[in-house]
């Protein structure tokens, strides 16, 4: 028996006071009926007393103070979850937009999830081949990694996100892979983007897609990643499953969070985010990773578009606090045409030294990858010196890492977004562009690896 | 029931995330803990008005109703102290989180309970004392060996006024932590029933006899630590720096490698696989000193970020009074807290929805004593009891800047109080310098007294060295901006040659490895010889230039190489090896000279 109030007092913004509430719990699920009949959901925010303040997750066009009808449900948000999710396409709250039937539920999840205990962890330490050099070579994602796309508008982070979400595969096992995809305020071109590349390459069949477009209302994006998220775990930890979750954009998640902070009055932190935009988007990212005695894996690539570039908005600043390293997309880079243009030397992935090496990549991998950064990063800047006073400046040397670095760019980072390499091909151009350093030069490569691979020419 | 009413009890008002407000409190005392609700979630009052009292609530309150009980515990949040401590993860609240994956499965559910130390485990006692001796506070009642390198020492309860007399003490033999191993008597005062563990309030700092200035190195093996900017037992440290620039990559090498008898290491806030990591890699890891597991001294406690807010202030508290405890025994005891920042901003966070007036950047402007109260817990003291044993416990806390701005409020309060400022420095990230140390904005303030310590124990060059090698790390950073003006050629000689070896510093010893199983840790005799080498070569390159040795020469030198390589050399070596370079420096410069 669900009471039904008429007591709304206030509506601003996304929020509304209800007044005279009984037995209403804190994070509690509520429904709205309008006028017309029309049904919309919101989630209690606040109780002090008999007043309920209540967040909308639709827009509040049409409620009325006289005429509304709230009930809250007794529960918090949920998600019905089942095997025959893969392949269909929801709506931001988890409703099936795809003009399918409805799903039968196995179950029904709390979307908040519950903390993972550090001690039953598992840690991720298994290398995921994703098929671009510049990320298994530099910065080797692993299984159960939460490892973010730093971009910025204008640059393909779509196209590298599809890449690695058809390409990734476990070396040398049928693991079964399923990706979870979530759209927060992305238009429709660039998720029918994704849609059609999956659609292409088959890959459909192990998605499920939830979509909150730009269009759509930007506080149900609050919901859409925790569906995902808990979509992605019920795949993962029931089904045994390889799950990949794709969340794209965070950028627009944290913006509908300082709404609703905005709304509250809160005191704001940086920039107007709410002063817990980092807790609450760790109790995102930390939903990633591994259970010990679980076969399954939660891998997480968050996509976020950086405003004007700058790596030191909160939101990419507080995303690479909380992930476990970070790819970044390069301007520059994008215009000469390298494509993936990843920056290698900003970016990191910090789970990789666990991941690579004997019966993982290769023995030489963790040498060849340390020496490959710093020679790139020492012909950068003998590059930039040479634009300040011209080539003739540098030592000999210099000229080498130069030219170093023009071929590290054209031939290892670059590879377009349709080829994958597998991870032995991009040793051996690892080790072709080290070739062209003196043996001298290779001072964090072991001697062994030296004698085994520069001398013999592939 | 009776006795939870003497406490107070009342009812929920409010609830908004979590703070909770309760009402029908008079009775409460600020800073009890209280259980609230039917689950009994455990909560802290922080703040009374009238009957109401305002409550952090260490879990997660969603599902909570106004009208629900909130029934005060009438004591203080408190950690127990006692065998059982060691090679345990802990939560904020120091909670078994083993015991609770045990209990609850692979999540952390509302409401799971375990006392923090195991009631059945039985431990070994060895008296120290016996009937009829007299004691006082922190006098070593027993000895417990609770794990092969830790002697766990039962203290008289540091809170234990006067002089009192053993009525009986138990013999040699195994107990449980809540066995009582000795009886007190003081006249006029009721008896003392004194049990292998205690309870102790967190936000209280445990009592010591006298506080000294420290003057002894805190040893890490970490070349640019250890060398540069050292740090001292009983000091406090900052490692502030932007993501990716290695914080905990340098608090793990810290936390393994530092010669501390015990290490409290806190993940406050931080990644969940971090936490795994340690617990993965320590247990594997030996301890050069004693051979044994490197857990067999850790304790951890871990507040991942998805662990419930509230919680992640309690344990930097939690931690630090672990630690004192543990220099209540007399050891050397390191805290690394990873990372401070997060702590600070759960402070933000529940003075936000406390509704104060906020300071700086929306911290609350209490933000500066609570952390120079925190770092103020550390020190070289002398302990309580009877023989005046020296314990150590040296603070080292990570600072995560948003957007590595070093002009951030937590940053600045912290600069206030430690000592020793490591900055990290993306760039040298960026080019895989690790530790991405940065050696000019750097310091540590205990330098002056360790290099003496330096110069008597390991060798009288050792002062000499490291501050001819930190100008030279200066002279290079000035050079460098003359060089982007105008060109390498143009610099002399001499100025070249200090380029060219600082390079060498930076590479040959400042850089350091800590995924390779020799570079990982080097001992002050190793990073004195190494460092000598690199300053011998300068000596003899500035004379070959003199005579107009090149110098496209002088780097041309294979001789180089095998400096550069000295650093993975086995400790058995280094001797040798260090003198067989000497040698060839020695023959091969001077020989430069004569070729041309």
């Amino acid at each position: 028996m669900q009471k039904i109030y008429r007591t709304i007092e206030e509506v601003a913004g996304p929020l509304m006071l209800v007044k005279g509430v009984s037995d209403v719990a804190f994070d509690e699920l509520g429904e709205i009926e309008l006028s017309n009949g029309e049904r919309r959901a919101c989630r209690v925010l606040e109780i002090n007393g008999s007043d309920a303040l209540v967040q909308l997750f639709n827009h509040a066009m049409g409620i009325n103070i006289q005429e509304g009808q709230v009930r809250f449900l007794g529960h918090g948000l949920e998600l019905a979850v089942a095997p025959d999710m893969l392949g269909r396409v929801f709506d931001g709250m988890g409703r099936p937009i795809d003009g399918a039937p409805p799903i039968i539920p196995t179950d029904l999840r709390d979307v908040n999830g519950q903390p993972m205990n550090p001690v039953a962890r598992d840690y991720p330490n298994e290398f995921i081949q994703t098929g671009i050099s510049a990320i298994d070579g530099l910065n080797t994602l692993v299984r159960g990694q939460k490892l973010p796309i730093f971009s910025a508008s204008g640059l393909p982070h779509n196209q590298l996100a599809a890449q690695i979400a058809r390409q990734a595969k476990v070396r040398g096992d049928n693991e079964q892979f399923a990706v979870v995809f979530a759209a927060m305020g992305i238009t429709f071109e660039d998720a029918d983007y994704f849609i059609r590349d999956f659609n292409r390459t088959g890959s459909i069949e192990r998605t499920v897609l939830f979509l909150n477009l730009a269009d759509q209302p930007p506080i149900e994006r609050i919901a859409t990643p925790r569906m995902a998220l808990t979509c992605a775990e019920y795949l993962a930890f029931e089904l045994d499953m390889q799950v990949l979750v794709i969340l794209t954009d965070m950028t627009y998640y944290a913006e509908a969070l300082r709404e609703v902070s905005a709304a509250r009055k809160e005191v704001p932190g940086r920039r107007g985010y709410p002063g817990y935009l980092y807790t609450d988007l760790a109790s995102l990212y930390e939903r990633a990773g591994r259970l010990q005695g679980k076969r399954g894996s939660i891998t997480m690539m968050p996509i976020l578009t950086m405003p004007d570039d700058d790596k030191t908005h909160p939101v990419p600043d507080l995303t690479g606090y909380i992930t476990e390293g970070q790819i970044i997309l390069d301007r520059q880079l994008y215009q000469n045409n390298i494509l993936p243009p990843i920056d290698v030397l900003p970016s990191l992935s910090r789970l990789k030294d666990k991941g690579i090496g004997e019966g993982k990549t290769r023995a030489d991998h963790a040498d060849v990858m340390n020496q490959l950064f710093a020679a790139y990063s020492r012909g950068r800047d003998a590059r930039e010196l040479s634009v300040i006073l011209g080539e003739s400046a540098l030592s000999d040397l210099d000229k080498i890492y130069a030219h170093f670095s023009d071929e590290f760019e054209a031939n290892y980072l670059n590879q377009s977004f349709t080829y994958s390499r597998d991870i032995e091909e991009t040793m051996k151009i690892g080790w072709r562009l080290l070739r062209l350093l003196p043996s001298s030069e290779l001072r964090r490569v072991n001697s062994k690896w030296i004698e085994k691979y520069y001398k013999n020419e592939d | 029931m009776s006795k939870a009413n003497e406490h107070g009890q009342g009812l929920i008002r409010k609830i908004a995330g979590p703070l909770v407000v309760a009402q029908g409190m008079r009775d409460v005392r600020m800073f009890d803990v209280v259980r609230v609700a039917e689950v009994g979630l455990i909560g802290e009052v922080i703040e009374i008005h009238g009957d109401q009292a305002s409550i952090q609530v260490y879990e997660e309150t969603a599902g909570l109703k106004p009208g629900e009980t909130v029934v005060s515990t009438g004591v203080p949040l408190s950690v127990e102290l006692g065998p059982g401590m060691i090679g345990e993860m802990f939560d904020g609240i120091q909670r078994p989180l083993q015991k609770l994956r045990t209990m609850g499965g692979n999540r952390i559910s509302r409401g799971d309970s375990s006392p923090s130390l195991d009631r059945e485990k039985t431990w070994t006692f060895q008296p120290k004392f016996k009937t009829g001796d007299t004691v006082q506070a922190g006098d070593i009642l027993g000895t417990v060996q609770e794990t092969s390198v830790i002697e766990h020492r039962i203290m008289v309860p540091a809170d234990v006024v006067g002089l009192w007399e053993i009525a009986s003490i138990a013999a040699a033999g195994d107990y449980k932590v809540e066995d009582e191993i000795a009886l007190l008597k003081r006249e006029g005062e009721k008896d003392l029933s004194v049990n292998m563990f205690q309870r102790w309030p967190v936000r209280r700092s445990r009592p010591h006899a006298g506080k000294k200035s420290p003057n002894e190195p805190l040893v890490t093996g970490q070349r640019v630590v250890d060398t540069f900017f050292p740090i001292a037992k009983g000091g406090t440290a900052a490692v502030p720096g932007p993501f990716g620039s290695g914080k905990t990559v340098i608090q793990h090498q810290l936390a393994k490698w530092a010669d501390a008898d015990i290490v409290v290491y806190i993940g406050c806030g931080e990644r969940g696989n971090e936490m795994t990591d340690v617990l993965m890699e320590f247990p594997e890891l030996i301890d050069p000193k004693t051979g044994r597991s490197m857990m067999e001294r850790t304790i951890l406690i871990a507040n991942t970020s998805d662990m419930p807010v509230a919680a992640r202030e309690a344990s930097i508290y939690t931690g630090i009074t672990i630690a004192e405890y543990f220099r209540d025994m007399g050891y050397s005891v390191s805290i690394m807290a990873d990372s401070t920042s997060r702590w600070a901003e759960a402070l933000r966070e529940m003075s936000g929805r406390l509704e104060e007036m906020p300071g700086e950047e929306g911290y609350p402007a209490y933000l500066g004593s609570r952390l120079a109260q925190f770092y103020e817990r550390a020190g070289s003291v002398t302990c309580l009891g009877s023989d005046g044993r020296a314990g150590y416990l040296t603070a080292i806390g990570a600072v995560s800047p948003p957007g590595g701005d070093m002009s951030d409020p937590v940053v600045q309060a912290t600069l206030r109080i430690v000592k020793v400022f490591w900055r990290l420095d993306s760039n040298l990230a960026y080019k895989r310098h690790f530790p991405a140390i940065n050696w000019i904005q750097s310091y540590s303030l205990y330098a002056d007294n360790l290099v003496e310590y330096m110069n008597d124990e390991i060798d009288p060059e050792w002062g000499k060295n490291r501050s001819e090698a930190l100008s030279l790390l200066s002279e290079e950073s000035r050079l460098e901006e003359i060089v982007r003006l105008v060109g390498m050629d143009s610099l002399s000689f001499e100025d070249r040659l200090k380029m060219d070896v600082a390079q060498s510093i930076r590479e040959d010893f400042l850089h350091q490895n800590s995924f390779h199983d020799v570079d990982t840790y080097t001992t002050l005799d190793k990073q004195y010889r190494l460092l000598a080498l690199i300053m011998h070569y300068y000596e003899l390159a500035q004379k070959a230039g003199r005579r107009g040795v090149s110098i496209r020469q002088m780097s041309a030198l294979p001789l180089r190489e095998d400096i550069g390589r000295f650093k993975y050399v086995e400790e058995m070596n280094i001797e040798q090896e260090y003198q067989r370079l000497l040698a060839e420096l020695d023959r091969q410069i001077p020989e430069l000279a004569t070729e041309r």
